[in-house]
């Protein structure tokens, strides 16, 4: 018998680390000794606090690079990269500061700018907590996900990707357990790139496909 | 009218307030105590009035204590009020010596409940002093800044920092507010109550009064800014920006503002705001008593535009409550206001009077844009600023200080 699905849900805090960056050289200094959780933060915590939903960079340091430096050609360059394409925030953590060092060997520009408001590296600390909400089959995980906070979709869909072996969902973690029969959903929900979107449109798009592969 | 928590679903649905009765659950019967300065007036005294109530609800045996002080005392922390956000003053030793007795009498006051409390949450300079003279105490301090102290005058912060860095952790609106100190520094900005009087949906006729007390004529363009009577503020820009667009447009200009208790140069500075005035018959100044709510909110109501000029500002509740009214802000570029104003979504930020100027022409030409920019405003605030999100926050840092400090808490 498969164990039920444990549906939880968690609350983000962010947690001012202290350590700021004026300009790209100081960023780049900043980003090799900074707690792992500022990576995580500056990534993924934009989902969970105030900005619009479809904000022009989704994460802050493309941001910051574009409006503070106004270096456009960086900014393009980070925002693409994706959290989810590497293994661990270490990983990240060498990708990002490969890009701002080639950066900085390309042109004196980088070196010049000064930003009028600095780059302020925030940790995050995550408080996990139970719904007591239990989900016995997969059928009954479909009819849960349109009634799914924001915060608990967040919980399973993105922050297992840190937690899970694969860098998995929860959602298909647990289902691979019924053996070959969600395969294809599984596949499907792999497909999803959680980080182009906000989570409102997220929770849309795992429910048309939870639809589409349990029909009825 | 206090509401409890039920009915806040209708607002910002069902799953946010089974959120924080989840948390909740975690934190039974712990006892919380908050204290600050001033139980009437500013936004800090609001925030608590509705938080307070619905922590109790919630199961925490949460309780708001003020602490008592005199004119002498006052005029030193509007001193380190005024140096935390940047302006070069002076306080003498025999203000400080004020400032620590007056702060010795309230923690003999306040002993009992501050020692056995779980968890002390002090807000602003004020009381800031009562961790140090406490002496032994069971429960984790807190010391909440409502102050945009970004730029501090060094000295100011020197003093006030030895009383600050004993504490357990420290809570700020924004991230470039936080400072060096010993201890985690929290982010969470402030937010507003959608159920109060000062935001509840309106009758047409208690709107309809807010065009007695101020006396503007109904039928012409008009510009609010509400605020106490309070330099960072930037009145006299405010009438400087409006002189400037009113030689375009039939404008009319509302500033509303009140004293608050812990605030000893308003009178001063709304003496110098009425001289600005001149008289002038399309400028009206109101000095409201701090039980205003449904006055202020029926003036954010026939505004046109709200306008927050300020040039230092912590976070601005009064920018929150007139974008919750569907009015875009002419808002400082400063401080929690660059959070609220997404320029050129949710309003536009300005740096001097010439800028507000030509901002309030822009959108009270444009109908179509001001509205747009209104609608996109309540939306932001329904989904970042209300007072669901803020106690979910509170809840949380209490789950955290009560369990432990990790990365990653599982309850």
């Amino acid at each position: 018998m498969q164990e039920p699905f444990i549906i939880k849900d968690c609350a983000l805090l962010a947690i001012a680390s202290g350590e700021k960056a004026h300009n790209l050289q100081e960023l780049a200094d900043r980003i090799v000794m900074v707690h792992p959780g500022c990576l995580y933060y500056h990534f993924w915590g934009g989902l969970l606090r105030p900005r619009f939903d479809d904000p022009e960079f989704r994460n802050d340091f493309a941001s910051w690079v574009r409006h503070e430096l106004h270096d456009e050609i960086l900014a393009e360059r980070l925002s693409i990269i994706i959290p989810t394409d590497y293994a661990s925030l270490e990983q990240l953590r060498q990708e990002l500061l490969e890009e701002i060092e080639e950066r900085l060997d390309e042109t004196e520009y980088s070196y010049l700018m000064r930003a009028r408001v600095p780059f302020n590296f925030i940790r995050s600390q995550i408080v996990v907590f139970d719904t007591q909400i239990r989900v016995e089959e997969p059928r009954g995980l479909k009819d849960r996900i349109p009634d799914l906070s924001r915060s608990s979709l967040f919980y399973h869909f993105i922050d297992a990707r840190r937690r899970v072996e694969g860098r998995h969902d929860d959602f298909s973690e647990w289902l691979s357990a019924f053996g070959d029969e969600y395969d294809e959903l599984i596949e499907a929900l792999s497909n999803v790139d959680p980080y182009l979107s906000g989570l409102s449109e997220l929770r849309e798009r795992v429910k048309r496909i939870f639809n589409r592969h349990m029909p009825g | 009218m206090t509401q409890n928590l039920e009915s806040y679903a209708e607002v910002v649905g069902g799953d946010v307030v089974r959120h924080l009765r989840q948390l909740a659950d975690h934190l039974q019967g712990i006892k919380v105590v908050h204290v600050n300065s001033t139980r009437y007036g500013g936004g800090v005294a609001e925030i608590l009035a509705r938080l307070v109530p619905l922590k109790r609800e919630l199961g925490i045996e949460a309780t708001w204590e003020v602490i008592e002080g005199n004119k002498d005392f006052y005029d030193v922390t509007k001193k380190f009020h005024n140096g935390l956000q940047g302006n070069r003053v002076v306080i003498p030793d025999t203000q400080l010596q004020i400032y620590e007795e007056v702060n010795s009498e309230n923690v003999g006051r306040l002993r009992d409940k501050l020692s056995e409390a779980d968890v002390v949450i002090i807000h602003d300079p004020q009381p800031a002093p009562l961790l140090r003279m406490v002496g032994d105490h069971r429960g984790k301090w807190i010391w909440r800044c409502h102050i945009d102290i970004s730029r501090p005058h060094r000295p100011v912060w020197k003093y006030l920092r030895n009383f600050v860095s004993p504490y357990d952790a420290s809570v700020w609106s924004l991230s470039w507010f936080a400072q060096n100190l010993p201890h985690p520094q929290y982010l969470i900005p402030p937010s507003i109550d959608p159920l109060s009087e000062k935001n509840r949906q309106l009758k047409r006729s208690e709107i309809q009064k807010a065009y007695e007390i101020s006396g503007v004529e109904k039928d012409r363009p008009v510009v609010l800014q509400v605020s106490r009577f309070d330099r960072f503020k930037d009145p006299i820009g405010v009438i400087q920006a409006f002189r400037h667009a009113k030689t375009f447009l039939p404008l009319q200009l509302i500033l509303a503002g009140g004293e608050a208790e812990d605030d000893p140069e308003g009178g001063l500075v709304l003496k110098e705001v009425r001289n600005a005035a001149e008289d002038d018959p399309d400028i009206h100044i109101l000095n409201l008593p701090p039980d205003s709510h449904v006055e202020i909110n029926a003036l954010q109501r026939i505004a046109d535009v709200i306008v927050q000029k300020s040039i230092r500002e912590g976070f601005g509740l009064t920018v929150t409550e007139g974008m919750w009214k569907g009015k875009p802000v002419i808002g400082g570029d400063t401080g929690g206001i660059t959070l609220q104003v997404v320029d050129h979504h949710t309003g536009f930020l300005v740096h001097t009077p010439e800028g507000a100027a030509m901002r309030m022409r822009y959108l009270l030409t444009h109908d179509s844009i001001l509205k747009r920019m209104g609608k996109k405003a309540r939306t932001f605030v329904l989904e970042n600023f209300l007072l669901t999100r803020h106690l979910r926050e509170y809840l949380t840092l209490l789950v955290a200080l009560v369990k432990g400090a990790d990365e990653r808490i599982e309850l």
